[in-house]
């Protein structure tokens, strides 16, 4: 027995299945963080055209995803707490009700962009290439940050929807949650990005 | 082993969070809606930096965790502040 039990290892470790995706979430952090400080100090060099442009993105439809994607974090939350309790359906149902979420997010995104790509606001496009340096480096960055944050989005719907299909067949269940704990950090990480992009994109003055 | 050490959040404490998530979210959109100058997005920052904190401590469980994870999100916040800072001192004083 106890050969056999040597041959079987099990390497799960929660605690430090954790501090990687926790290296993981860092790397994301300075990622943004970096693209934040950018931000800042075009924002400082050109004051008057970031404060214009801003004028074109519309605050209800932000407020609107910020407030889906605060939503969408608590039933993560949510669901972490279902599946330590022992109810599976529940977990699935909060798993579930995330993703439709972030769809719902993406949706508006995509009315968003595509109202603003119809004002021939794009970058690169004539209209944009005719204003001054301090619009297009707005613009630039808000297609540039935003964008990046949708693709961080869409790969949390593929992460989410991979933990779904674990917590149906029982790979990831009350005694064995990492998975969906890391999930969940990820999905969170998404929600803190997308809390300093809306001022800064939406309400600055 | 340590299943004492497992904090389940509860589903109450759960809305809780988002209520105050969103209750600021209102009070940004208000506050700069109104004029205060440079202060606008200073206190728009800070609520920022306030909702965050709530997120990092309660739905990413850094307050219920054992403490390795708070030490080291610190530490990467403490050396993101300096880059902040030196950066700004450039651009302010060159």
């Amino acid at each position: 027995m106890e050969q056999n039990h040597t041959e079987h290892v099990d390497h799960f470790d929660p605690v430090a299945s954790k501090i990687g995706m926790w290296l993981f979430i860092f790397t994301e952090i300075l990622l943004f963080g970096g693209l934040f400080i950018v931000y800042s100090v075009y924002r400082y060099k050109h004051p008057v055209e970031f404060h214009l442009a801003h004028q074109e993105l519309d605050v209800t439809i932000g407020l609107i995803n910020t407030i889906i994607l605060l939503v969408s974090s608590m039933t993560v939350a949510m669901s972490i707490t279902a599946l330590q309790t022992g109810n599976k359906k529940l977990t699935l149902i909060f798993i579930a009700v995330t993703i439709l979420l972030a769809l719902v997010f993406l949706v508006n995104k995509y009315f968003e962009w595509g109202a603003k790509i119809h004002h021939d606001i794009y970058p690169g496009s004539e209209f944009l290439m005719s204003l001054s340096k301090g619009d297009m480096l707005f613009f630039g960055l808000y297609f540039f940050m935003t964008g990046l944050h949708a693709i961080h989005i869409i790969v949390g719907v593929a992460l989410l929807g991979v933990v779904f299909a674990k917590v149906k067949n029982g790979s990831v269940n009350q005694n064995r949650f990492s998975l969906l704990e890391n999930g969940g950090l990820y999905w969170h990480l998404v929600d803190l990005i997308w809390i300093f992009l809306f001022p800064l994109f939406y309400l600055i003055h | 082993m340590s299943e004492h050490k497992n904090h389940i959040s509860s589903y109450k404490s759960h809305i809780v969070v988002l209520l105050s998530l969103i209750m600021l979210t209102i009070l940004t959109v208000t506050i700069t809606s109104v004029h205060l100058g440079p202060f606008n997005t200073a206190a728009a920052m800070l609520i920022a930096s306030v909702k965050a904190a709530i997120v990092l401590l309660y739905f990413m469980h850094l307050k219920f965790d054992e403490k390795i994870y708070r030490f080291m999100v610190t530490l990467v916040l403490a050396i993101y502040a300096v880059v902040i800072i030196i950066t700004f001192f450039d651009y302010l004083y060159r």
